[in-house]
């Protein structure tokens, strides 16, 4: 396991790791940033450059905008009075290390059973966009029709309602 | 401990840290961080396993992770409208406060 | 002769590269020509200030700086000596890791977009199979960067600015976006050393530069659109407009911070320009093919400065338009006629070579132009102005 590698998992780490536990919500958001960007070069040192570029610009330059917007219009900056965590934070944290605790024996105990190291699989842009209009391109309509969904009803969500029905 | 297995820890770690914060905290909108977080993590999982696993479609795991990606951004969208929605109705984000069916 | 002087830069690299052992060629290689970009773009950045600075004043019926070395040719180095002595003032509320943070993150975000332009003939620094893509990524971190400059000065003009600028920087990054699509259509490629090498051929002496087909004006007038509300330059410039926000999101910025703003922002200029040219004006390529014999970096370097002279000559003509007018523009007009484009981009490939697909396509597009102009307009209801006086 190189080095490089345990740098940016531990990045990526600490990034969510301060996403989920700092106080100030736009550091969290900030944080998160953090995560993302260290996400995008575990793709990139997966070889996997196409959905490492779509990760930076989909998820750090529209998903991290909007949480942050989202914090501003519901002044998410002032710290609430009864702290940041809920009542019943301990059972949450429970659970949370339960389901950690599951997945690394799953993991490390069929690491026999893992693929070991092979080829990285050669993917060209030309590949992916043929694969996009022949094999893919049903769930490719289909997500072209659920972004269009989202855009409008996220606009008619968070719209302003008329003065009438208040 | 193969790469693959080094990659598939960092993402349930991942995973748990963002289930983590979504059930403790109390703003709605770091619920939704820690539900972006679990997403990456297993689109991380998708990665990792298209890259050491065999290969008989040498596309379906990059290809299953970008639309994953596209639509993440649509939900967080989503989701972040309604939060902000919420927060024109109650005047808080807090969801310790929205024990209620009153509205 | 003309192939040294076309390729001095590449040989010079490898030149020196030569007295390394073999084992670290590669990364002295790349060392080489960051440092080399590192070095060469501020520079340019320099004269930039100076060439704005003069002919802005010229345009404004003045002499522009005349003081500081003959034609005022040393105010930059005047300006950066004055931004290095200066004091470092940082409010005391203001959040001190994201403040410092921000211009940093920006003038990095910036610097990284460098990486992918073919500045001449094999001088790409990484000549990635999806470099558009890298490029348009890392113009996207400039908006966080943005919104932390503003947010942590924890002042209302900054966060205000900040706002405004991130909300036209989202709202342009899909023109911007979809525009260049249409380029990446035709050729079949994202990687920027392609895209260049399809507009390098010649037919009678005439280059086949995608800007000398309908698709392809329509398409560079639209990047050069959202290029300019991209780098918040005038007549899209609201977010730093002196009289309206101060300095918007950089005001409580002083000293070097301010500085790395300054130069983030015609950084970022020469970046798009540059990009500008590669996808639309040919690169490196030349105008005529009986001109090959200049080296292909003069000609890259021309068009980036010929793009930087227009966009100081729009911020001298043009008045700067409000908020909602920008945003309007960019949802209702800007974006329908980029779909539109890739539409005719398609009909120009379908309909074959010949004289047909030149009027068809051109008409296509003059009629849409047409028709959201004249809708706009009537919306508008721009007219003569009425006055109503106080009774």
């Amino acid at each position: 396991m190189s080095l490089v590698f345990y740098a940016i998992a531990g990045l990526t780490l600490a990034g969510a790791l301060a996403a989920v536990l700092l106080k100030n919500t736009v550091h969290c958001a900030l944080a998160l940033t953090v995560a993302f960007a260290g996400q995008a070069l575990l793709f990139l040192e997966l070889d996997a450059q196409f959905a490492g570029f779509a990760q930076i610009l989909v998820y750090i330059g529209a998903v991290a905008v909007l949480v942050v917007f989202a914090i501003l219009l519901t002044r998410g900056s002032e710290t609430p009075k009864d702290g940041v965590y809920s009542r019943n934070w301990l059972a949450g944290l429970v659970i949370a290390a339960g389901v950690f605790a599951v997945l690394g024996w799953a993991v490390l105990g069929s690491a026999r059973a893992l693929p070991h190291e092979t080829a990285a699989p050669t993917v060209t842009v030309l590949q992916i966009g043929n694969a996009l209009m022949s094999r893919y391109v049903l769930p490719l309509e289909i997500v072209a029709l659920l972004l269009t969904a989202a855009l409008i009803g996220a606009v008619i969500v968070a719209m302003h309602e008329k003065e009438g029905h208040k | 401990m193969t790469p693959l297995a080094g990659y598939l820890l960092v993402a349930a770690l991942l995973f748990s840290i963002g289930l983590a914060g979504a059930l403790t905290r109390r703003n709605a909108i770091l619920v939704l961080i820690g539900i972006e977080l679990m997403l990456n993590a297993a689109n991380l999982n998708l990665i990792a396993f298209w890259r050491y696993g065999p290969h008989p479609e040498a596309l379906t795991g990059m290809m299953f992770a970008i639309f994953s990606i596209a639509v993440a951004a649509a939900e967080a969208a989503v989701g972040l409208g309604l939060v902000i929605q919420i927060h024109r109705h109650a005047h808080t984000t807090d969801l310790d406060q929205m024990n209620r069916m009153k509205g | 002769m003309i192939e040294t002087a076309d390729q001095i830069f590449v040989l010079l690299k490898h030149w020196l590269v030569g007295f390394l052992p073999a084992t670290w060629q590669p990364v002295a290689g790349v060392v080489l020509s960051v440092v080399a970009i590192i070095a060469f773009f501020p520079a340019l950045f320099a004269l930039t200030v100076w060439i704005e600075r003069k002919g802005l004043g010229r345009m404004q019926n003045r002499i522009g700086p005349n003081r500081v070395g003959p034609l005022g040719i040393l105010q930059p180095v005047a300006d950066a000596i004055k931004s290095l002595i200066k004091e470092d003032i940082v409010p005391l509320s203001a959040d001190a890791a994201v403040h410092f943070l921000a211009p940093l993150l920006l003038v990095a975000a910036v610097f990284m977009g460098f990486a992918v332009l073919p500045m001449g003939r094999n001088m790409t620094l990484v000549n990635m199979d999806a470099g558009l893509l890298f490029y348009f990524a890392m113009g996207a971190s400039t908006e966080l960067a943005v919104f932390m400059a503003g947010w942590s000065s924890r002042n209302k003009y900054s966060l205000l600015g900040a706002m405004r600028a991130v909300a036209q920087m989202i709202s342009y990054e899909v023109p911007l976006l979809m525009s260049s699509v249409a380029v990446v259509m035709m050729t079949g490629s994202l990687s920027l050393t392609k895209i260049v090498a399809a507009q390098n051929h010649y037919t009678w002496g005439l280059p086949h530069w995608y800007i000398f087909t309908p698709w392809g004006f329509a398409g560079f007038v639209m990047y050069a659109i959202a290029t300019t509300a991209e780098t918040n330059r005038s007549p899209f410039d609201l977010p730093e407009g002196e009289s309206e926000l101060v300095a918007g999101y950089h005001t409580e910025y002083s000293g070097f911070k301010f500085a790395l703003f300054f130069l983030g922002e015609y950084l970022a200029m020469f970046s798009i320009s540059g990009l500008g040219a590669t996808l639309f004006l040919g690169g490196w390529s030349a105008p005529f093919s009986f001109l090959g014999w200049v080296p292909s970096w003069i000609w890259f370097f021309s068009k980036l400065m010929l793009s930087i002279c227009v966009f100081i000559w729009m911020r001298g003509t043009l008045p700067r338009l409000r908020q909602d007018q920008l945003m309007n523009f960019a949802w209702k007009f800007v974006l329908p006629l980029t779909l539109l484009n890739l539409l005719v981009a398609a009909l120009w490939r379908f309909l074959g070579e010949g004289w047909e697909r030149w009027v068809v396509c051109s008409a296509i597009l003059l009629l849409a132009y047409a028709f959201m102009g004249w809708e706009g307009m009537r919306r508008g209801h721009l007219g003569p102005r009425r006055y109503r006086y106080a009774e």
